[in-house]
C-alpha cells in the first residue's frame, strides 16, 4: 500500500538569505531515507501517465519501485537506459509540466517527486556506484555530432551504446553547451555536468573541444572524414536585443554575456582571469528561467536586483520553482512593465533604465494575453546595469556555411519527423530546430535523431 | 593544448607567438581571428591572425603587453602550451579587385597591416604602407613590410625615425596625388577614426578592422556590438572588418574602456605578485 501523504518528502535546501551570497547549490538533495520515504508515495499505477510524459520515456514507476526497495543501482540502470543525463535532468527539468503533471497523486495533493528521486538516484550512483562494465561491439561506422549541449550528448550516448564510434565538436573549449555557459552553478554544479560528460566519454565517445563547425571544418569535410552521419545540435546562442535607445551603453548586457562571464568563465572567483563589472542595481529584462537565473547570479554578486517583465506573474514563461527561489532570495519584480530606453552618463554608463507600465488587453494568438501600454506612465528605474533576457535565437554561423540547409523565417532549421535536415546525411535537433526551449525537449531530439540516423545507417549496410 | 612553436620579440611590448594549430592553418584566411585562452583559468580574448602557414600547420598572433592577460601570454615561450586556441573566427578580408591601394598600420596594428599588405602585394596591387609608431625604439617589421609594398613611409609622434607626424598626414598628401582605390587601416581606434575620417571627402573604399570586447568570438555573448551605419553589428561575425565610413568609433571608444578598473586592479595584483 503506497504512502498516502499528500505532500512531497520536502527537498532540503540552503536557507535563502544565505544562499544568496553564495553559489553553492540550492536545493541539498534527498537523503537515502527521504527517497525511500518518497519512492513509497509512487501508486505503481497500470497505465503509468508519467512515462507518456517524459520526452525520453523514462520508466518511472519502475525505477521509483528500486528506490523503494532500497536498490539505487538498479534504479540508475533503469534511468539511464533512456536517459543519457539523469543528474541534469533531475535538476533543470520542468517536471511539473511532465511526468509529475502527469501525475495520478497530482489530483488529490502533490505528485511523486519524481524529478527529486531521479536527482537522488544519479547523485548516488556519483558517490557510491561503481563505473558500469562497458560492453558494447563497435560496428566501425562513424557519427559526428556538432555543438556538446543537452541534445548533441544525448545523440551521442545513444549512438555509443549502439557501437557507433562518434565524435563531438565542441566550440566552446569545455563540454556541455547551456548546462556549461547558462545553467547557474547553484542550479546545476558544473562538477555534475562534467561527470555526466566523462560518463559517455567511457562509452567512447570523443569530444573535440575548441573547434567551431562552419569555420574550422564545414560539415563537408566532416563527412569527407569519414562519418557516415552528422547530427547537428547547435543551440540557439545568439542573443536578441530590444532595440531601444541606450541599449550599448556601458553596463547592458545579454543573458547570454552575463551568464557566460559567471558560469563558463567564472568571472566571480578570485582564482580566474575574466573579469566582471561589480553592480550595485541591476534591471533583468525578462521572465523566463534565463531572467530568472541572471537575476539570481546578479543577486549572488551583491546586486539590488529588480527583474522587469512586460506581463503579469500569471504569464512568467519560468518554472514557478525559480520564480519561487527568487522571491525568497529577495529579488524584486516589477511586473506590467516594459523598458523603452536606457539612460546613461557622459562616460556612457548605464544610469537608469526608463520604463513604461503596462495592462493585459485580449489573448495573443499564443493565448497569452497581449500587454499594452498605459500611456503617460514613463518611469525611471535607477540602475547601474541592465542584462536583457528577452530570448535567443539559433545562431547563424553553422548555416551560413551550410547554405544547403533549409532554415524558416526565425533561423531554425527545417527537419523531417525523423530530424533529418535537407542535406543529405544531416540531422539536427534541440534548440537550434525548436528555438529555445528546455534541456529535456532537446534531450528528446538527440534521441529521437540518434534511433534515425541507427535505422538509416544500418538500412545502408 | 596548442603548443607554441617559435617566439619572437618585436620590441620592448610586442612579442609574436607561433602556435601549432592545423585545422586551423588551413582554413585561415587574412583578416581573420582567433579566441586564445592561455590556462585552466584564463580569459578567452581575441587576437588577430598575422600570419599561417598551412602546411606546417601553424597560424602566428602579434601581442601587445597591455593587459593581464597579454602579459601572460608574452612571458610564455617555445614548447609551452597554450590551453585553448578557436578559430579561425570572422570573416575574411573581402579585397575586392583594387589596382592601388594604401594599407595603414598604427604601432602593434603593424603586425595585422603585414599580411594585408603581403596578400594584395602577391595580387599585384600597387600598395603603399604608411606605418606609424610613437618612436623609433618600437618601431617593428620594417624590412618585411619594405618587401610587400611599392612604397614604404614610416611616421613618428616624436619624429625620432621616418617623418615627424601621424600617418593621416602622410594619407592626405598621397590621396591628393590620386590614384588609390581602396585603403586598409589597422590599428588604435582613433587612428582608424582619423583616416577614415581623411578618406572621406576623397570617396575611397576604406576597410578598418575592429577588436572590441568579446568572450565567445561566435555571436554568443554579443558583448563586441558595434554602430555600424545605424545598425547593431557583432564585429566577431558580422566582421571584424567594417567599412570605416560607416563605423560609430566614438561609441567603439567608450565600450572598450568597460574594463579599465578592473584591468588596472588586475595589473597592479600581477605586480605585486610577481615582486
Amino acid at each position: 500500500m503506497a504512502d498516502m501523504t499528500p505532500q512531497k518528502t520536502k527537498m532540503p535546501e540552503q536557507e535563502p538569505q544565505i544562499r544568496n551570497k553564495n553559489f553553492e547549490e540550492v536545493a541539498l538533495g534527498y537523503t537515502k531515507e527521504m527517497a525511500i520515504k518518497e519512492a513509497g508515495r509512487c501508486l505503481n499505477c497500470k497505465n503509468k501517465p508519467c512515462v507518456s510524459g517524459c520526452p525520453v520515456n523514462v520508466r518511472i514507476p519502475d525505477f521509483i519501485a528500486c528506490v523503494a526497495k532500497g536498490d539505487f543501482e538498479e534504479a540508475y540502470n533503469i534511468i539511464t537506459a533512456t536517459n543519457a543525463l539523469p543528474a541534469v535532468c533531475g535538476r533543470v527539468c520542468p517536471q511539473e509540466n511532465q511526468c509529475e503533471g502527469k501525475c495520478i497523486r497530482g489530483i488529490k495533493g502533490e505528485s511523486v517527486g519524481i524529478g527529486r528521486l531521479e536527482r537522488f538516484v544519479a547523485d548516488y550512483h556519483r558517490e557510491h556506484g561503481k563505473a558500469a562494465e562497458v560492453n558494447i561491439k563497435p560496428n566501425g561506422k562513424k557519427v559526428a555530432v556538432v555543438g556538446a549541449g543537452p541534445a548533441g550528448l544525448t545523440c551521442a550516448g545513444d549512438l555509443a551504446r549502439k557501437g557507433y564510434d562518434v565524435t563531438v565538436f565542441e566550440a566552446f573549449h569545455t563540454a556541455g553547451g547551456v548546462l556549461i555557459y547558462g545553467i547557474p552553478e547553484f542550479r546545476l554544479p558544473k562538477s555534475v555536468v562534467a561527470a555526466e560528460v566523462e560518463n559517455l566519454k567511457n562509452l567512447g565517445v570523443k569530444v573535440m573541444t575548441d573547434m567551431v563547425i562552419g569555420k574550422v571544418l564545414t560539415l563537408d569535410e566532416i563527412k569527407d572524414m569519414g562519418f557516415e552521419a552528422i547530427f547537428v545540435g547547435s543551440g540557439a546562442g545568439l542573443p536578441m536585443f530590444m532595440g531601444i535607445e541606450g541599449e550599448n551603453a556601458l553596463g547592458v548586457y545579454s543573458a547570454n554575456e552575463f551568464l557566460t562571464r559567471i558560469n563558463l568563465m567564472k568571472a566571480y572567483k578570485d582564482e580566474y582571469d575574466t573579469p566582471i563589472k561589480k553592480i550595485k542595481k541591476v534591471a533583468v529584462v525578462g521572465g523566463g528561467n534565463v531572467a530568472m537565473d541572471a537575476a539570481r547570479c546578479a543577486k549572488r554578486l551583491g546586486a539590488d536586483v529588480h527583474i522587469v517583465y512586460r506581463r503579469s506573474e500569471d504569464e512568467m514563461p519560468a518554472r514557478s520553482e525559480e520564480i519561487h527561489h527568487a522571491k525568497e532570495e529577495g529579488i524584486n519584480f516589477e511586473f506590467l512593465t516594459n523598458p523603452t530606453r536606457i539612460l546613461y552618463d557622459e562616460n556612457f554608463r548605464v544610469k537608469g533604465i526608463e520604463c513604461i507600465s503596462m495592462r493585459l488587453g485580449e489573448p495573443d494568438a499564443g493565448g497569452r494575453r497581449r500587454p499594452e501600454k498605459i500611456a503617460g506612465s514613463e518611469h525611471i528605474l535607477d540602475v547601474d546595469s541592465v542584462i536583457m533576457a528577452i530570448g535567443t535565437r539559433p545562431n547563424p554561423l553553422l548555416l551560413k556555411a551550410t547554405p544547403d540547409i533549409k532554415t524558416n523565417e526565425r533561423g531554425c532549421i527545417i527537419v523531417s519527423d525523423g530530424m533529418e535536415t535537407s542535406k543529405d546525411g544531416v540531422y539536427a535537433g534541440g534548440d537550434a530546430v525548436s528555438g529555445a526551449a528546455t534541456v529535456i525537449s532537446a534531450m528528446g531530439a538527440g534521441k529521437h535523431a540518434a534511433a534515425t540516423i541507427d535505422e538509416k545507417l544500418k538500412a545502408t549496410e | 593544448m596548442f603548443e607554441i612553436v617559435d617566439k619572437k620579440v618585436l620590441n620592448s611590448s610586442v612579442t609574436s607567438l607561433t602556435i601549432k594549430a592545423p585545422f586551423i592553418a588551413k582554413k585561415a584566411k587574412a583578416g581573420q581571428f582567433l579566441i586564445v585562452k592561455a590556462d585552466e583559468t584564463g580569459e578567452r580574448i581575441p587576437l588577430t591572425i598575422s600570419d599561417f602557414d598551412s602546411s606546417a600547420g601553424t597560424v602566428t598572433i602579434v601581442i601587445q603587453a597591455v593587459g593581464f592577460t597579454t602579459k601572460k601570454l608574452v612571458r610564455m615561450n617555445c614548447g609551452d602550451y597554450l590551453a585553448d586556441v578557436a578559430g579561425p573566427l570572422g570573416l575574411p578580408t573581402e579585397f575586392g579587385n583594387p589596382k592601388k591601394a594604401i594599407i595603414i598600420g598604427g604601432g602593434v596594428g603593424c603586425a595585422i597591416a603585414y599580411p594585408q599588405a603581403k596578400t594584395l602585394h602577391n595580387m599585384g596591387v600597387d600598395v603603399t604602407v604608411i606605418a606609424g609608431f610613437r618612436s623609433k625604439d618600437i618601431v617593428i617589421l620594417e624590412d618585411e613590410m619594405k618587401k610587400v609594398s611599392n612604397n614604404l613611409y614610416i611616421t613618428t609622434d616624436d619624429g625620432s625615425y621616418g617623418e615627424k607626424g601621424l600617418v593621416t598626414d602622410v594619407l592626405k598628401r598621397l590621396l591628393n596625388k590620386g590614384g588609390y582605390d581602396l585603403v586598409i587601416a589597422i590599428g588604435p581606434v582613433i587612428m582608424m577614426k582619423f583616416v577614415a575620417l581623411t578618406t572621406k571627402p576623397y570617396s575611397v573604399k576604406t576597410i578598418v578592422s575592429l577588436n572590441p570586447i568579446m568572450i565567445d568570438g561566435t555571436g554568443m555573448c554579443g558583448g563586441c556590438r558595434v554602430n555600424v551605419g545605424g545598425e547593431t553589428k557583432f564585429a566577431c561575425v558580422d566582421g571584424p572588418d567594417f567599412d570605416g565610413h560607416l563605423v560609430d568609433f566614438d561609441e567603439l571608444m567608450r565600450r572598450n574602456t568597460l574594463f579599465r578598473e578592473e584591468e588596472a586592479h588586475a595589473c597592479r595584483l600581477e605586480e605585486t605578485n610577481n615582486g
